[in-house]
């Protein structure tokens, strides 16, 4: 049968399976033993044509909930921030979409540049010396902070914070359990890393201590406070960060974090369900050989003009195999090239105008919502989200917001049992204050 | 601003007062920031980023797209890589606000849509691969190679067996199977190849012992060739108590020929960034779904996809569960994008596929091979090696060919991988190439052999017509600048 994506013709096969000296196609498979051979049907799903195909993941996509049509009170990681129409328009442009990793630099010098502009922007973001050019997204380059750390400091014990984002701990628990590590999660307290605790945890054995700011419970950890006791014991801090937040918090580079990490998604990047976003890896210089990942380099030619491209490749897979800082070859490229355009687009005035809507619109929303006589718990300073306590679970309110046209925040009994009827609230530059007084009215009297 | 002929970076554009964005104002009271944030963390230092306007903003990047090379813009067969077509609808359907706007902690009710989609991609590469279930959660390639592994230790743990701490590779294996080998706690071992460029049987039961926890291969391997032994070599793995794992790079040469789970292969992993067409994106994001076979079910990433009546939603009950991978569920965007090839080609359509994939690598390879030093004369499968050796004699080696083919527009082939053969180019032409671009292309490579012999200086200072020279490596990795400071 004829297919658009197939451009070999009838005559075409006849003249290259001559040149080949076979007589058909079946004969160059004649090296799979035929015990192994798959005859009959793929039980694949029958093919649509484009119309058809149209109108059925139209019908999938209608059957989704989305957060352009519904106001969105749901972070917890993923959060929905205005995006830039340049964004999509650069990001389709195949010559980007379509390529590769820029292994030929000549003809790659777009690529090379884009990228090595990103790791400029995440640097000057995170108040670090070195970022590498995308991880696949926060939580995994988490991990391989955690894996660099132990790698670095030759000890085995990674401490996290139970205010990390709980799926990334998930994550770390899987990278670590890899690598005979050992994770030891120590409690929150009022929304913040419990310093006491963590200090009866720290030893010698420590590689690194692993907190995130702003928290998942949207609080500011004591990061100075905390770097002092972490490298009292001469462990890596390691610190996990929303990129927009640093648009107008002091960023963990200038408070003695060793390695930087966060996801870059508040940036120009959809939701999407999850996926993809992008993560970033920043470093001190120090560290810059242990970086996992591909890094840009600036250089020049042989006549003397300026170029990019990939380099201390001695720490990659595909130079080093298994002696290699890390197995990641494919990374989130596109994505970071979408995030440095909603970086650039927004600018130096817009991304910190951005991030400061976003603490503003979360103010606004808790002191209403404490005025309507709800009960928010933890008094810390936060970026856009924060917690309040229901009478009722937060699933059926959510359900009730989902009538309004609402999607609720995120229930927080599924991963803290203290906090069943807790529902974290995110409140981005998105929401505007009607919506807001609307999510208010409608959870403020229900109490 | 950037005075000399070099292309400008955009923080050389930037002008104070420029801005290229449209913010609403604040529409709730203000509230004075410099008060609300104690000191520590009020940010005193700004960020520098650029400040540029809208139209500046798309030419700079428009003008760096116009440095780049991608498949729309011309034929790019980088051998490993399946640089085939990303289709347009693929594009425009991954953006539909109920794919492109869904966040992941939504109600499961509100996603029934989302799930639908990925448990019928999971049942399309359980069909495709022959394995009994499929996790979409890994991110990319070397992200599946690492869960299969972390899911074959977990098993071989759950049988109390412990001392199973090697993992073998082909010495033509991709750097990510070592690599991923390590990470996921083992040590690599590695096995020669034949001089048919296939595993030595020999060699490997020589290294495999009860330390065994795996072999992985590639089938076809890295140099294109169909591992023709792979029977025997399960029974070798089996018998020794390892497990088989299939890194399916190679998947684009075999689809409706051959699958994995016939072959005796326990765990797979897929690039759905190769074979089904997710964009390569400049480098990523890709998507690495693993399926296995019942005996490694348990282990699976959580959470489970499930179908109940006629709801999905995912099971976190998996006490055996190796945990997770990932955040969320994978790389949704990518999986719409397969999910959606997949229905646009529909069971013979993918079968055919890989028959043009393989008819052309076939053709390539023997328009070529005298020219060449062809190291395997063996039909290949959708990729092939061939070495220049001949040339190198001549001085000129196979990194300044793959520099001349730029100057006639095309990407060069994957060079000097795998590392097996001596000045290799591994070429893959995929299916979405008309012979009149192979021929093309043919044409070329043979003149550029030509030119070795009567013109080496023309191959050997090759690129000629690129926008820039070839650079200077060895000083960008001895004085590292990974970033732009304002002078
Ligand atoms: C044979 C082979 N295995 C594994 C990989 C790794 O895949 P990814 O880049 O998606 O991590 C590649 C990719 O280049 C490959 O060619």
């Amino acid at each position: 049968m004829k297919h658009r994506y197939l451009p070999t013709t009838e005559r075409d096969k006849k003249e290259m399976l001559e040149t080949i000296g076979v007589n058909s196609i079946e004969e160059l498979f004649a090296d799979i033993p035929e015990s192994v051979r798959f005859k009959g049907d793929l039980k694949v799903e029958k093919q649509l044509f484009e119309p058809e195909l149209i109108r059925y993941m139209s019908k999938l996509a209608r059957k989704n909930v989305n957060t352009i049509e519904n106001a969105s009170f749901l972070g917890a990681g993923v959060y929905d921030h205005a995006i830039p129409s340049v964004v999509d328009h650069v990001i389709r442009r195949s010559e980007f979409y379509t390529a590769y990793t820029p292994y030929q630099p000549e003809i790659s010098q777009g690529e090379l540049q884009a990228i090595f502009e990103f790791q400029t922007m995440i640097c000057e973001l995170t108040g670090m010396d070195v970022a590498n050019s995308s991880m696949y997204d926060g939580p995994t380059a988490l991990a391989e902070a955690g894996l660099l750390s132990a790698g670095q400091t030759k000890k085995k014990k990674i401490i996290v914070s139970k205010s990390v984002h709980p799926e990334a701990r998930a994550v770390i628990d899987t990278y670590a359990r890899g690598q005979h590590l050992s994770v030891v999660e120590v409690d929150a307290v009022n929304g913040v890393t419990d310093l006491d605790k963590l200090k009866e945890e720290m030893d010698d054995e420590t590689a690194c201590v692993m907190v995130q700011y702003p928290n998942f419970f949207g609080q500011l950890e004591p990061l100075p406070e905390l770097e002092e006791i972490v490298h009292q014991h001469k462990s890596m801090f390691v610190v996990s960060s929303n990129p927009l937040a640093l648009g107008r918090l002091t960023p963990p580079g200038d408070m003695g974090a060793d390695i930087v990490v966060g996801d870059c998604q508040p940036f120009g990047i959809p939701a999407q369900y999850g996926g993809p976003h992008c993560g970033y890896f920043a470093v001190t210089k120090k560290l810059m050989r242990k970086v996992p990942g591909r890094l840009v380099g600036e250089t020049k030619d042989e006549v003397g003009q300026r170029g990019y491209v990939l380099t201390l490749q001695a720490r990659e897979q595909h130079i080093r195999r298994d002696k290699a800082t890390s197995n990641i070859c494919s990374n989130q490229a596109l994505n970071a090239l979408a995030s440095s355009v909603a970086m650039s687009a927004l600018g130096k005035e817009g991304v910190r105008t951005m991030a400061e809507q976003n603490i503003k619109k979360a103010y606004y929303a808790k002191s209403q919502l404490e005025n309507a006589g709800l009960t928010t718990v933890f008094d810390g300073v936060y970026f856009n989200e924060f917690v309040i306590k229901l009478n009722g679970s937060v699933k059926e309110m959510n359900q009730k917001l989902l009538n309004k046209g609402i999607i609720g925040g995120y229930d927080l009994g599924r991963d803290y049992p203290e906090l069943s009827n807790h529902m974290l609230v995110a409140v981005t530059e998105n929401r505007t204050k009607e919506e807001i007084d609307t999510f208010v009215k409608e959870v403020g009297g229900a109490q | 601003m950037n005075t000399n002929q070099d292309q400008s970076l955009i923080f050389e554009l930037s002008e104070p007062g420029r801005i290229s964005y449209s913010l609403p104002e604040l529409d709730v009271p203000d509230l004075d920031l410099n008060e609300w944030l104690p000191e520590e963390f009020n940010r005193q230092k700004e960020p520098e980023l650029p400040e540029v306007s809208e139209l500046q903003l798309m030419r700079h990047y428009t003008a760096l797209s116009k440095r780049n090379h991608g498949v729309d813009s011309g034929f790019y067969p980088l051998g490993s890589c399946t640089m085939k077509y990303n289709p347009k609808i693929n594009e425009d359907v991954a953006r539909y606000p109920g794919f492109s706007s869904i966040h992941p902690l939504q109600e499961e009710e509100t996603v029934q849509g989302a799930l639908e989609m990925m448990y019928n991609l999971q049942e399309n590469l359980v069909a495709v691969t022959g394995m009994d279930e499929v996790t979409l959660q890994p991110a990319a390639g070397a992200h599946g190679e690492w869960t299969g592994l972390m899911m074959i230790r977990a098993f071989h743990e759950a049988n109390g067996d412990f001392n199973r701490t090697k993992v073998i590779v082909p010495d033509s294996a991709h750097g990510t199977n070592p690599a991923s080998a390590t990470v996921a706690g083992f040590e690599a071992v590695t096995v020669k190849s034949n001089e048919k460029g296939i595993v030595d049987l020999e060699d490997l039961k020589r290294v495999v012992d009860k330390d065994t926890a795996a072999l992985m291969l590639t089938n076809p391997n890295t140099l294109g060739l169909f591992e023709e032994d792979i029977i025997e070599m399960a029974e070798i793995i089996h018998s020794a108590g390892g497990k088989l794992y299939y890194d399916g790079a190679n998947m684009n040469a075999i689809m409706g020929a051959a699958r994995p789970g016939d072959m005796g292969f326990d765990v797979v992993h897929l690039n759905l960034h190769k074979t089904f067409t997710g964009p390569h994106g400049g480098g990523g994001p890709g998507s690495g779904p693993v399926g296995v076979k019942a005996d490694l079910v348990p282990y699976l990433p959580k959470p489970v996809l499930v179908k109940e009546d006629a709801a999905y939603r995912f099971d976190y009950d998996r006490p055996d569960s190796i945990g997770r991978v990932k955040p969320y569920y994978g790389n949704f965007g990518i999986n719409v994008r397969a999910y959606t090839y997949i229905r646009t080609m529909g069971p013979d359509g993918l079968k055919q596929v890989s028959e043009n994939a393989v008819l052309n690598a076939n053709y390539m390879m023997r328009r070529l091979q005298d020219a060449f030093v062809l190291p395997y004369t063996q039909h290949c499968k959708h990729e092939f090696v061939i070495s220049g050796k001949k040339q190198k004699k001549l001085g000129v080696r196979t990194l300044d060919m793959a520099k001349r083919l730029l100057d006639f527009g095309y990407h060069p082939p994957t060079i000097y991988f795998p590392i097996n053969v001596e000045e290799c180019m591994m070429i893959e032409p995929t299916e979405t190439e008309s012979k009149e671009t192979l021929d093309e292309f043919c044409d070329r490579l043979l003149q550029i052999a030509k030119e070795a012999e009567e013109n080496p200086e023309v191959v050997q200072e090759a690129p000629h017509t690129t926008v820039i020279k070839r650079l200077d490596e060895t000083t960008a990795a001895r004085k590292p600048i990974l970033r732009y400071q304002k002078a």
